[in-house]
């Protein structure tokens, strides 16, 4: 099967306007007979379902979730970038597409790109007619901060919780709309299985975490909105519902995974401190727009890091990267992190750590100030850690914590099944090989509020005559029959080990193979390693109480399950990709001064991988990226 | 460390629960009380025995998910801490813990101490929001906002839902929470078009969910882990008779 990516004909400015202007369009009557199934209801899922359902459409929500107001999305704390240009540094559509583009080490499509910049400031707009707090300055208008990568001030933040409030914001406008009656919202039903007939997304399988019951739904599309899967790290700095089953069961179904092993390591999280440790806690980057990142020069140097005179200490990303310093972009702040630890020249009692600094800015800036940029960041340092970043440096270490990788969508947000939607991070995304910090909240808005809503109508405008889908059909009877054989043969397991048993030694696989750093060797090894853990856990799991109850190690266990197949297919692409390139690093592949080296001949392309059935090797299609305004060069943030 | 917990299981919303005790060795003084609870769950479920169930996701005290009443205080003995941020460095060698679910009729308890959080969905369903379509909005700086104004707001948007003021209450009143989300939008120009209906009508569901009166206790406030002020259920107060005076007049 061809990759159609069905970018819009014009120039990359006229493009969406382009698009929107004959697009299919849906009567308000005929919106009233078509039902769409979202799922997920984080900021992608909840800013559709509400901007579907005041369109028109009927919109049935679910989250695995007690509410729409826990999804991940809630923690992202530094801010979401806009072109607004309320600085006047300079901003500009065109810029912040250029900075998206090069921060992705030009893996990303460059009209989805442009698109994402457009409608980025539209995103500030809603927010703020819908009541979020963003941070003012005194007159009374917006502030704006600058964020790793980039060098204008575009960045919006409500105090370090930015995160929560824009999805407290999409959360309302979706309540809003279950009050109107709009919306019927599931919670607590997670979602196992899309049903596919004649080639199309018809419905899918949910079991009520409550009860257990197994359930169907039919609908006339349905639109992934389930966040990353960076937990198939076991640690990282995501929730610790975060998973992949929704995406892979629809990969599984005939959807395209695109650029599986794009992962990004944040540099910025608390280093991991026990084995009894359940997930890695992020330090927004923001903090290293006043914090400076450092090592002791000498190996090995135990001393306390106020003994360590200045001239005994290695600020390396500033002595590294002059023009950028400590700001840039995170994938080589995370790769040097790892090299100075590497040397030997890393702190605390692991040396997996490196400073990050406040004296300076203290001195400069005086504490007050400090304190109202960051101080609930420095709660939150010292709750977990018990140490006072006033008076100490915090230690750092990165951390897995976003996947640019997901289902292959084209300019439609449709992936390659009819019907089936992707938005959010769940999608393979416009972020190429690396994210910026501040765009992932932007994507996601912008595809549930500003882009979906209108290409959706392209597929719905054509079901109008197809009549409601029926959930009697047979194909939901063979869902929902594997749905049910796969829960019971887990239980028959009745093995030893708990389901975290297995999740950790998956985690430490990936870290340690398939992570920041990775090589054929690495690789092969990963391959085989995940095969026996994965064995293992089939033979050897202990699920505890009964399918037809609350039982989150049932919930737990059909996660794992998929995260041990994706594992396999992340490697698989790992491999294959001979190249280094954003938040992907072969050891093969560097420059003569360590960075990534990417092979722009080779693989300027999106792999985009088809399932081929249990057991077998993935086939690999390849969408080839063509620059044809942005003109590829080595990143240099020197 | 070693502690003895006394933990709340019951097997769903119709059973009677009961306190079951556990012994735990062993436990790392900088474990968090959730990992606590991982290890303790591991152990069970290596003893053949069915877990405890909790609710918890981000583990960052953001979400609002984690929701366990330590030693009769919700979230534990730590000021402005939720459940999934307080850590073992705070309990002693040899303590007992009890742990119990949010106790409130209107949260039923699902299991062991899993509770059922919907009302509150339901409260905001029923206003805490500003009508604004998506595509609607002029441009953000169209309207400024008083920066003073604007850090009110943020101070009460910064609920995040998880019903320890309901939980910590001896009325189980949702006030606090429900003063929150009135205060954050009535103290914003946005929000001013529907400030009235917005307080009556989540007032009239906080009712209709079977929450309890505020008698100004202020055991919310003290238990609240976003430090969420009492001055906010004044503010309700407020705005609450201002709408029902013009409404009468209507
Ligand atoms: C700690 C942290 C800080 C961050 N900070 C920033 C930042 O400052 N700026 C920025 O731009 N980005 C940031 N990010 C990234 C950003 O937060 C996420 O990429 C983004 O919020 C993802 O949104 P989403 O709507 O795609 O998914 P999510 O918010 O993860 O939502 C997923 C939804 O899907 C549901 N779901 C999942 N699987 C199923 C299933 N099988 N059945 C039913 N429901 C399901 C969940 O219940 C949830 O509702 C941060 C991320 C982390 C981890
Ligand atoms: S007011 Fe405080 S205690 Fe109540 S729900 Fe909000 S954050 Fe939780
Ligand atoms: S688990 Fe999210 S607030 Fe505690």
């Amino acid at each position: 099967m061809a990759l159609d990516s069905k970018i819009p004909a014009g120039s990359l400015e006229e493009k969406w306007t382009r698009f929107r202007s004959t697009v299919k369009l849906v009567s308000p009557a005929n919106k009233r007979k078509l039902d769409v199934l979202v799922i997920g209801t984080g900021l992608a899922g909840a800013s559709a379902a509400a901007s579907l359902a005041e369109l028109g459409y009927r919109v049935s929500a679910f989250t695995f979730h007690d509410s729409p107001r826990r999804a991940h999305s809630i923690a992202a704390q530094g801010g979401i970038n806009a072109a607004k240009n309320y600085r006047n540094d300079g901003d500009s559509t065109y810029r912040l597409f250029y900075d998206t583009i090069k921060g992705g080490d030009y893996r990303a499509r460059e009209a989805n790109v442009y698109r994402l910049a457009e409608v980025s400031g539209n995103i500030i707009d809603q927010c703020v007619a819908q009541g979020v707090p963003f941070a003012r300055e005194y007159g009374g208008l917006l502030d704006n901060r600058s964020f790793g990568g980039v060098q204008v001030e575009r960045t919006f933040y409500a105090r370090g919780q930015t995160g929560q409030q824009l999805l407290i914001g999409a959360y309302q406008a979706l309540e809003r709309q279950v009050g109107l009656g709009n919306v019927q919202m599931y919670t607590r039903h997670e979602m196992l299985d899309v049903v596919i007939r004649n080639g199309r997304a018809v419905g899918i399988i949910v079991r009520d975490l409550i009860t257990g019951e197994i359930q169907r739904h039919a609908g006339h599309a349905v639109v992934l909105a389930t966040g990353g899967y960076g937990n198939v790290f076991f640690l990282s700095t995501n929730a610790m519902g975060c998973n992949v089953t929704a995406i892979w069961k629809a990969h599984k179904k005939g959807a395209f995974f695109g650029n599986p092993c794009f992962t990004q390591i944040h540099p910025t999280c608390l280093p991991q401190h026990g084995d009894y440790q359940s997930k890695l806690t992020l330090m927004s980057e923001s903090l290293r727009n006043d914090g400076r990142v450092w090592v002791p020069k000498a190996k090995g140097d135990k001393r306390r890091p106020e003994e360590i005179p200045d001239a005994e200490r290695d600020y390396y990303l500033e002595r590294k990267y002059p023009s950028f310093g400590n700001l840039v972009p995170r994938d080589i702040a995370s790769r040097a992190a790892k090299e100075v630890c590497d040397e030997g020249r890393g702190v605390g009692t692991t040396g997996l750590a490196v400073y990050l600094d406040f004296a300076d800015a203290i001195k400069r800036l005086g504490q007050k100030v400090v304190e109202a940029r960051y101080g609930n960041l420095f709660e939150m340092y010292e709750k977990i850690t018990g140490d006072n970043p006033y008076q100490t440096p915090m230690m750092i270490y990165p951390a897995v914590h976003y996947t640019m990788g997901g289902l292959w969508v084209d300019y439609n947000l449709s992936t390659t099944v009819p019907g089936l939607y992707a938005i959010g991070e769940c999608n393979f995304s416009d972020h190429g090989a690396n994210r910026l910090g501040a765009s992932a909240l932007m994507q996601g808005l912008a595809d549930g509020y500003f882009i979906l809503p209108y290409t959706i109508g392209e597929y719905l405008s054509g079901e109008i005559l197809a009549g409601k889908n029926d959930a009697k059909w047979s194909e939901f009877d063979e869902a929902e029959n594997a749905v049910k054989s796969k829960i019971e043969r887990l239980f028959s397991i009745k093995g030893k080990h708990s389901v975290d048993h297995f999740h950790r030694q998956l985690g430490k696989v990936m870290w340690d193979d398939c992570g920041m750093a990775r090589s054929k060797d690495s690789l092969s090894r990963a391959a085989v390693e995940i095969r026996k853990i994965r064995d293992a856990f089939w033979n050897d799991v202990r699920i505890t109480g009964a399918p037809n109850e609350l039982n989150p190690e049932l919930e737990k266990a059909l996660r794992v399950a998929d995260f041990f197949e994706l594992g396999e297919l992340m490697v698989q692409d790992a491999m294959h990709r001979e190249e280094s390139c954003g938040g992907h690093f072969r050891l093969e592949h560097q420059t003569p001064d360590g960075e990534a080296l990417r092979h722009d001949d080779q693989f300027m392309y999106v792999a985009a991988y088809e399932y081929k059935g249990d057991n077998q090797q993935e086939a690999m299609h390849k969408e080839d990226l063509k620059y044809e305004v942005v003109k590829p060069s080595q990143r240099s943030y020197k | 460390m070693n502690l003895t917990l006394k933990v709340w299981r019951q097997k769903n919303s119709s059973a009677k629960g009961t306190f079951e005790t556990y012994q735990l060795d062993n436990v790392d003084v900088h474990a968090s009380f959730l990992e606590m609870f991982d290890v303790l769950n591991e152990k069970l479920i290596n003893e053949g025995k069915e877990p405890v169930a909790f609710d918890h996701d981000c583990r960052e005290g953001i979400c609002g998910t984690c929701s366990m009443v330590i030693n009769g205080r919700a979230h534990g003995p730590l000021q402005n801490t939720t459940t999934c941020q307080l850590h073992m460095r705070h309990f002693k060698d040899g303590d007992t813990i009890v742990v119990e679910p949010w106790r409130s009729k209107a949260f039923p308890v699902l299991k062991d101490l899993v509770v059922d959080r919907g009302a509150f969905d339901r409260i905001i369903a029923a206003g805490g929001f500003v009508s604004v379509n998506t595509g609607q909005a002029p441009d953000a700086n169209t309207i400024p906002v008083k920066k003073e104004k604007a850090e009110l707001a943020f101070d009460a948007a910064a609920c995040i839902g998880c019903g320890a003021c309901v939980a910590a209450c001896k009325n189980s009143s949702a006030m606090l929470f429900v003063s929150a989300k009135v205060s954050h939008l009535a103290l914003l120009p946005q929000g001013n078009a529907e400030r009235y209906s917005r307080v009556l009508n989540m007032v009239a569901q906080m009712d209709k969910e079977g929450f309890g009166s505020c008698t100004n206790t202020n055991a919310c406030e003290a238990e609240c882990p976003k430090g969420i002020s009492v001055t906010n259920i004044a503010r309700l107060n407020r705005e609450y008779l201002a709408a029902s005076l013009a409404a009468q007049k209507k």
